[in-house]
């Protein structure tokens, strides 16, 4: 119980969004169940990339090509799905694209220390540029992904229908991938070595800890999740793929990280947040209250980036070493 | 040269723990270390002195692993095999104490002190419990006080110096490395330092420790090793009949005056009166309260404190770099409370700033440019919008003899100087135009002793020319040396005023730590 009142803050605010969901569940639920289910259905790939910046960042590498690995994967994904015929297929590939554009940056980054924000600038343009080139319209994907419900869990008022029944793969992964690596960021050695890293890295060298090493796996597996992000987007959201569908998911998952304060489970909330905010300017115009072109209504996520930005500024900290290349011997 | 008087640990002769022979190490084309022969025994406490760049760290980092040496071996209790890394070091009983902190700001004390050989309960999982009873074993066994929950960042750097040894510690050493350890130390803190450090070497623990402070060489060091331009250039095997002053000649190979020659103060009108100033610092707290001096022409006032005491916040707003929150300075009967840095030049301030790398200088200019930073846009170095480069090179040329910079010439990128060599540049520009007032932060920080006694004299010399001179600095030794009125400033406002001809030193420590 100690843990709650170290944790005073999260837990009432976690308690206060609870009440309120469910006196708007109470009020109208149908509603109430459709504006949570879009929310999360929104969140998930920006959960999941959000994660990849937060495990890069931690480590001291900024991964601003989250763009470009996702719109590669959503790419990979489909068209490996749609001629394989095989979902399973389709989804391996896009994590395979994530972790080997993960690798690129890694090593571009780490190895070579080459500018982190170039590296990440080149990947998007190379992700761009291949996605739109091999584009071929009128392929679709083999079927539907599967889902299912769990049990008892699903039977719960709003939290049920929302996170527990039709649950895809996608959904599973983003849970359990912020579940994971919060605790093992902060519970374990990797976590401890992976934020020596990433704060002080010189303290972490001369303690005895591969510094490059741990930074090049770091970054690379991170590239699995932004692989599943991107197939989430084609195989999942939308079960199609289009030119730059990705629509700069990317960058709000860095804006998702900094709300999060570098920390996942706070990331994963500032996620569903996000999707929230975009689920109320659906739902204010589906009823009609506002009446304006519904592009405005989709900027609203990107509104908020920006307030988000401006608001963080200067009140949360980035991770010590965050951008900078570590050279062996500098102190 | 004497032989060496074997110690004894525990009536037994001892032995051998660190054996260095012939060790040589370049980087490019500077050699950093050349033929170098080192022993150390069990118990023993070793100094390493000598000038900026002399080589000092590139050999004790060659102990610790961070980097390889060309030529040559390093011998740890008979087996020679080379050291591949920190961690290879760590596991053959070598401990070292950085010049910088190897600490995680963000983590707390225990977390710290696992980092890299972190017990875990199964799986990879932390296990902070045994991390905690570590660290107060460790405090108890040594005497020194840590709490292991608080982060490194909320420590004062005293503490953190200590968590620093603790670490180091924790892993059984046989030889500790100590890079500068008073650096950023009080009085008492130091002597606190070099208690433990002798307890340690009682105990069997051999030391090597790096030092610019010829005292602390003298209080704690069975034997000192003295290196110029990367080579061992002399050896003390007996301390007892030594004076700081053949110390200080061994490491600039000339004779070197320590005390600072100077008439006594004919201060005229005041220059610089501050009133009740307030400044914040970066993290928004105050860190200047309240505080009150004046600086008359012709005398040099020393600030004395440990760092953090809100030092750099003031000559940050006195150089118009940092905004005053209330009170005022007035510099002669100009209020400078608003100025910039440009009106504060050119109102006559000169300022050697505590960073000289970031403030002081632009590492990529040359010499010359550097030397008119801040009059570029003037007479004579600009005519109507556009440089004059003749003067500019005129100027450079003249202050190089005159400061006695040395570099291939006033073309060099300022970068590449030595630390001592760019401190005399920005020395030279901010006393060449004649201040009012000579405003020097840590004017002497990370420099050799030739050039602290050369920018000593020219700071007297700046005195004697009519200027008013405000100097901050953390070491007690230069304050008192210098200074014809010392200020100790604690929690950002002045808490004493001494003469420094009669201030006793454990006294002023005292005020220092706030104990007034």
């Amino acid at each position: 119980m100690s843990w709650i009142t170290k944790n005073k803050t999260t837990v009432g605010a976690f308690v206060g969004v609870m009440i309120a969901a469910y006196l708007f569940y109470f009020i109208s639920g149908v509603k109430a169940t459709s504006m949570f289910a879009y929310a999360w259905a929104y969140a998930i790939p920006l959960v999941l990339a959000a994660m990849v910046g937060v495990i890069g960042e931690r480590s001291g590498v900024v991964n601003i090509g989250i763009e470009g690995q996702m719109l590669v994967s959503a790419f990979g994904a489909f068209f490996a799905a749609a001629y394989s015929g095989s979902l399973l297929v389709g989804i391996l590939v896009g994590m395979g694209c994530g972790l080997i554009l993960g690798g690129f940056l890694a090593w571009t980054s780490v190895k070579w220390r080459m500018d982190q924000i170039i590296a990440g600038v080149v990947l998007n343009i190379v992700a761009t540029g291949i996605t739109s080139f091999y584009y071929k319209p009128g392929q679709q994907l083999p079927g539907l992904m599967p889902t299912w419900d769990v049990p008892i869990l699903s039977k719960i008022p709003l939290l049920g229908p929302v996170f527990f029944s039709g649950v895809g793969v996608f959904a599973t992964a983003a849970i359990l991938a912020t579940l994971a690596i919060h605790f093992a960021l902060f519970y374990t050695r990797w976590g401890l070595r992976t934020r020596s890293v990433g704060e002080y890295p010189s303290a972490a060298d001369t303690a005895g800890i591969n510094v490059e090493r741990l930074r090049l796996i770091n970054v690379t597996l991170a590239g699995i999740l932004a692989g599943m992000a991107g197939a989430y987007l084609s195989m999942d959201g939308s079960s199609s793929f289009e030119r730059g569908m990705t629509a700069g998911r990317g960058f709000l998952a860095l804006a998702i990280m900094i709300m999060g304060a570098w920390r996942p489970l706070r990331a994963g909330a500032a996620a569903l947040l996000f999707g929230f905010i975009s689920a109320i300017g659906n739902q204010l115009q589906a009823d009609k209250i506002i009446t304006v072109a519904p592009q405005l209504v989709g900027t609203l996520p990107y509104i908020m980036t920006l307030v988000v930005l401006a608001v963080a500024a200067g009140k949360v900290r980035a991770p010590g070493a965050v951008g900078q290349p570590f050279v062996k011997g500098d102190k | 040269m004497t032989e060496v008087t074997t110690p004894t640990y525990r009536g037994v002769p001892n032995e051998m723990l660190l054996d260095i022979q012939g060790l040589s190490k370049s980087f490019g084309k500077v050699q950093a270390n050349r033929d170098i022969t080192i022993q150390v025994r069990r118990g023993e406490i070793v100094a390493l002195l000598g000038e900026n760049g002399a080589g000092k760290s590139t050999l004790v980092n060659q102990i610790f692993g961070l980097i390889k040496p060309d030529t040559g071996t390093v011998t740890i209790k008979g087996d020679s095999t080379p050291i591949k890394d920190p961690r290879d070091a760590i596991a053959r009983g070598i401990g070292m104490v950085h010049q910088h902190f190897q600490l995680v700001p963000v983590m707390t004390v225990a977390e710290n002190m696992i980092l890299g050989h972190e017990s875990t309960r199964g799986g990879g999982i932390l296990d902070l419990e045994s991390a905690r009873k570590m660290v107060r074993r460790l405090s108890e066994k040594h005497g020194l006080a840590v709490d292991p929950d608080v982060e490194i960042e909320d420590l004062p750097v005293g503490t953190q110096q200590r968590v620093e040894i603790l670490k180091a510690l924790s892993r059984d050493v046989d030889l500790l490395i100590l890079d500068e350890p008073t650096a950023v130390l009080t009085p008492q803190e130091t002597d606190e330092l070099l208690g433990v450090m002798k307890d340690l070497a009682n105990a069997g623990t051999s030391i090597v420790f790096i030092t610019h402070k010829l005292r602390e060489v003298l209080a704690v060091a069975d034997r000192t090793y003295v290196l110029r331009h990367g080579a061992v250039v002399g050896q003390s095997d007996d301390l007892t009949n030594t004076t700081t002053t053949d110390l200080a000649e061994m490491m600039v190979g000339r004779s070197v005056e320590l005390r600072v020659d100077k008439t006594p103060a004919q201060p005229a009108g005041v220059v610089l009166a501050v009133d009740d100033l307030h400044v914040k610092d970066d993290r928004n707290l105050m860190a200047v309260n309240g505080f009150s001096l004046t600086v008359r022409a012709g005398e040099i006032v020393g600030v004395a404190g440990v760092e953090g005491n809100g030092q750099r916040e003031l000559v940050e707003a006195l150089a118009g770099m940092r905004k005053v929150v209330s009170g005022s300075m007035m510099l002669e009967d100009l209020d400078l409370t608003k100025a910039n840095p440009y009106e504060t030049h050119h109102a006559g301030v000169g300022h050697v700033p505590e960073d000289r790398e970031k403030h002081g200088l632009v590492g990529a200019y040359s010499i010359a440019d550097n030397l008119v930073l801040n009059e570029f846009d003037q007479e004579p170095y600009a005519k109507n919008g556009v440089r004059q480069f003749d003067a500019v090179r005129a100027n450079a040329e003249a202050l190089r003899t005159e400061y006695d910079i040395r570099s291939a010439s006033i073309a060099q990128s300022a970068g590449s100087l030595s630390g001592g060599n760019k401190q005399k540049v920005v020395v030279a520009r901010e006393m060449s135009f004649k201040p009012k007032l000579l405003m020097a932060a840590q004017p002497t920080r990370g420099v050799d002793v030739g050039s602290i006694e050369f920018i000593h004299k020219q700071i007297v010399a700046a005195r004697d020319g009519g200027a008013a001179v405000l100097l901050v600095s953390a070491e007690l030794d230069e304050v008192l040396s210098l200074s014809d009125r010392l200020a100790v400033i604690h929690g950002g406002k002045i808490v004493a005023e001494l003469d420094p001809k009669t201030a006793d030193r454990t006294e002023i420590g005292r005020l220092m730590a706030g104990d007034h």
